[in-house]
């Protein structure tokens, strides 16, 4: 569980991230939606500790994250596994290097089991016969399925996604979008998501939080999130034309 | 000057988790060998083909210079040989490498740093300082000392080649000169230089990288300052180095 209370960040004189509040359970799907610019990556980047929050408190189970220095944060960040929007492979490492990174800094395992997981991991998401590819030799879904393997390969008990269906086409996104649902049941991790992308949030979203310029404006479900009575977040949903069209045709 | 200052504090602040205790030692090692490659046997060709005929210029200028029935011609072989070992080969070497391996550096951890790869690195918790900045350092600080031994040899192996095919110095005179009056410390004078010019191009260069905000533009503009940078303190690194050194 991660539980984020009364957060506030400021860069320069602009508050990024206003008072915001939210409690993320485990081995469900949490989303935060918001238009770009919102601040839903700096909340990401607050909670893993990339950026410092200037008040509010960071809760990973029963221990409080932003109180920690660098040394006992490292404990926590073992646990946690990330995807970045751009996939953050490393451009020197092979793909199968790139998932035994963590593996070998943080294990010391003989290199037929980091291998034997490696593959796993690889075969989890779906990436066969690419183990010896660079990052620059792959498309931009398979970047994101080895940066998921590379995510997952320590077990983690923590998952975030920042706009894991960004650039990517609508098929490959909602397979992204299954794996990433999948991987958070069978593992029982508490995931959050940032996304815009509205088949994201009908899909997978268990657990929806809706920012706005720094602001928590509405929390809920996907069952709820098409009655909201939240301007703001209704007009980020039907922003779309053919959304707009299918709301006309139901009233 | 408020700006000079943060840096400075901020450069030694990088330098003191970059020398922080590595996660997994043997992950440095590789990754140090890797460098080693990278920064090092890469550099070789350049070197040589630069030292050679930084060489041979030296002796034929030092030759055309001294057109005097005083001065003995073995005297060409030495002016040769005291020049490439005191200043060229340690101090151009390292103008070069800052050029080859700074802007290689900066460009690299730039580049990771606005694709967010240091990022991912430190959610892992890896020291992102440490595990890319550390290899870098002790890679540069063992291979440029050999680089310059290299530059050396090259340089007055240029040296002998050009005086001897353009028929200013005979060879017998060349070697001779090579080999009259020589200070043994020269050597290590160039050696002790080099080292701090090593470091100065691998700390200064990463630096430069590590603190990049933006995208390929800033990197492009951090690789260039991580020239500049370096080459500056390198001439005034050489003028305190010689001072010391040799009064």
């Amino acid at each position: 569980m991660i539980k984020v209370d009364n957060l506030y960040k400021k860069f320069n004189e602009q508050t990024v991230l206003d008072n915001i509040s939210v409690k993320f359970d485990p081995g469900k799907t949490n989303l935060v939606i918001g238009r770009s610019g919102s601040g839903k990556t700096v909340l990401l980047k607050s909670i893993i500790g990339l950026h410092e929050v200037d008040s509010g408190e960071i809760w990973y189970d029963d221990i409080l994250f932003n109180e920690l220095d660098f040394k006992a944060r490292k404990s926590i960040r073992k646990e946690i596994g990330m995807l970045f929007q751009g996939s953050a492979l490393f451009d020197s490492l092979t793909v199968e290097q790139n998932v035994m990174f963590p593996l070998d800094m943080f294990t010391g395992k003989p290199i037929e089991e980091k291998l034997e997981r490696v593959n796993f991991c690889l075969k989890r998401v779906n990436i066969l016969n690419a183990n010896q590819l660079y990052p620059a030799e792959l498309s931009g879904g398979m970047k994101k399925r080895v940066a998921i393997a590379r995510a997952i390969s320590l077990n983690p008990k923590y998952l975030f996604c920042d706009e894991p269906n960004s650039g990517l086409d609508p098929l490959t996104a909602i397979l992204i979008d299954e794996l990433i649902k999948e991987l958070t049941e069978e593992y029982c991790m508490t995931t959050i998501v940032n996304t815009h992308d509205m088949n994201s949030v009908m899909k997978i979203g268990d657990k929806i939080m809706f920012i706005h310029e720094g602001a928590k404006c509405w929390e809920g479900s996907k069952e709820e999130i098409l009655n909201s009575d939240c301007d703001t977040l209704n007009d980020f949903i039907f922003a779309n034309a053919l959304a707009r069209q299918l709301r006309q045709s139901l009233k | 000057m408020f700006r000079f200052l943060s840096q400075t504090g901020l450069y030694f602040i990088l330098l003191k988790k970059v020398f922080s205790r590595p996660e997994k030692p043997s992950v440095y090692y590789r990754q140090t060998m890797r460098e080693l490659v990278f920064l090092g046997f890469n550099s070789i060709g350049i070197i040589a083909i630069i030292s050679f005929f930084m060489g041979a210029v030296i002796t034929l200028q030092t030759a055309y210079n001294t057109e005097n029935p005083i001065y003995p011609t073995y005297l060409i072989g030495l002016g040769c040989r005291d020049s490439i070992i005191l200043e060229f080969s340690s101090t151009i070497t390292a103008l070069i490498l800052a050029g080859k391996v700074g802007s290689n550096i900066a460009s690299e951890i730039g580049t990771m740093r606005v694709t967010e790869q240091i990022d991912a690195l430190e959610i892992m918790g890896v020291n992102s300082a440490s595990y890319l900045i550390l290899p870098k350092i002790i890679a540069t600080l063992l291979f440029n000392p050999l680089l310059t031994l290299l530059s050396i040899i090259v340089g007055i192996t240029g040296g002998w080649i050009a005086g001897t095919t353009a028929g200013v110095i005979t060879s017998q005179d060349f070697i001779y000169g090579i080999q009259y009056a020589f200070i043994p410390y020269y050597i290590t004078y160039s050696i002790i230089k080099t080292l701090f010019f090593a470091f100065i191009i691998s700390s200064v260069s990463a630096f430069q990288g590590y603190f990049v905000e933006g995208g390929s533009l800033e990197v492009g503009r951090a690789s260039t300052k991580a020239v500049v940078y370096s080459s500056l303190l390198i001439l005034l690194f050489n003028v305190l180095l010689t001072q010391l050194l040799l009064s």
